[in-house]
């Protein structure tokens, strides 16, 4: 990091989770993919960040509840007679 | 980005309809359970959360006003459940650990290895999935409970404030720091696997 310290790229990684969820203003989203255009580096920082949240929401959306878990659930709240109704 | 849409009922149940009930708790299930999962880290821990965001949630479904989305009455008490088992667990109370000073700067990042690109079986292996568990249980955990739902449930930053009763602009710190943090973990693992592969491709005379 320590060629790494251009006031830009600070200022970048500061709005980096904004400009990744779209909620920045037209003319500093300009700004940004301008100095994306010519430094490497935040280039790099950019694309695995945006791989890194989406390879956390991956496994997490094939995780449910499993059967067992889901049936202790309905008996503790003795709900035990809805176990078998359709989810 | 694609964001998943919990379609979750709007209106919740009358006290004592038990259908109702039955019903809200298999549609607001696996959200709680993945959030006990990822913030405690195992399965024990996450029923636990579970069991005890319902019970509490039925004892005092009479009480919901509707001044929050039903959504976010759960998250939160689902939140304080995971927070509150987490600090039992770690025998010492410091509360201080709950609230990290928002101000500071992040750290700034180190590997600038660009290993976005390697194929998703490769990213996504039985090795490589657990490396991403690593990283998350290594997240702190306030800023672990703002990740959880802002980016693997896909809550909104504004309704993320809410369940945990901070700022908006708290929540966007505490989320670009979490973000770079995995990033960092992450970068570290995947760019080794990528020297190795390398290696592995062009042996040393």
């Amino acid at each position: 990091m320590s060629d790494h310290l251009h006031k830009n790229c600070q200022d970048l990684l500061g709005s980096l989770s904004e400009y990744i969820d779209g909620g920045l203003p037209p003319d500093l989203c300009r700004e940004i993919e301008k100095h994306l255009e010519g430094c490497d580096n935040c280039r790099v920082v950019l694309n695995t960040t945006r791989r890194t949240i989406d390879l956390m929401q991956i496994p997490a959306e094939e995780e449910t509840v499993p059967t067992d878990v889901r049936e202790r659930l309905f008996k503790r709240l003795n709900l035990d007679d809805y176990l078998n109704r359709q989810k | 980005m694609k964001r998943k849409t919990a379609r979750f009922p709007s209106k919740p149940c009358a006290p004592g309809d038990r259908t109702e009930f039955a019903r809200l708790v298999d549609a607001y299930s696996a959200p709680i359970y993945r959030l006990g999962l990822k913030m405690l880290g195992n399965q024990q821990d996450a029923e636990d959360v579970l069991q005890n965001t319902f019970l509490n949630a039925l004892t005092h479904l009479a009480d919901f006003e509707g001044r929050s989305s039903l959504s976010t009455w759960l998250y939160r008490i689902a939140s304080n459940e995971a927070l509150m088992l987490l600090r039992r667990k770690k025998n010492a109370v410091n509360l201080d650990d709950f609230h990290p000073d928002d101000a500071e700067e992040s750290p700034l990042p180190e590997v600038f290895v660009d290993w976005s690109a390697l194929p998703e079986d490769e990213l996504l292996s039985g090795e490589a999935k657990m490396a991403l568990d690593a990283a998350i249980n290594k997240l702190p955990e306030p800023l672990r409970m703002v990740f959880i739902l802002r980016d693997i449930e896909g809550v909104s930053i504004k309704e993320t404030a809410e369940i945990l009763g901070l700022t908006e602009t708290n929540v966007k710190t505490r989320l670009l720091r979490a973000r770079m943090f995995l990033r960092e973990q992450l970068s570290a693992y995947y760019s080794e696997r990528l020297t190795r592969e390398e290696t592995h491709e062009r042996p040393s005379p």
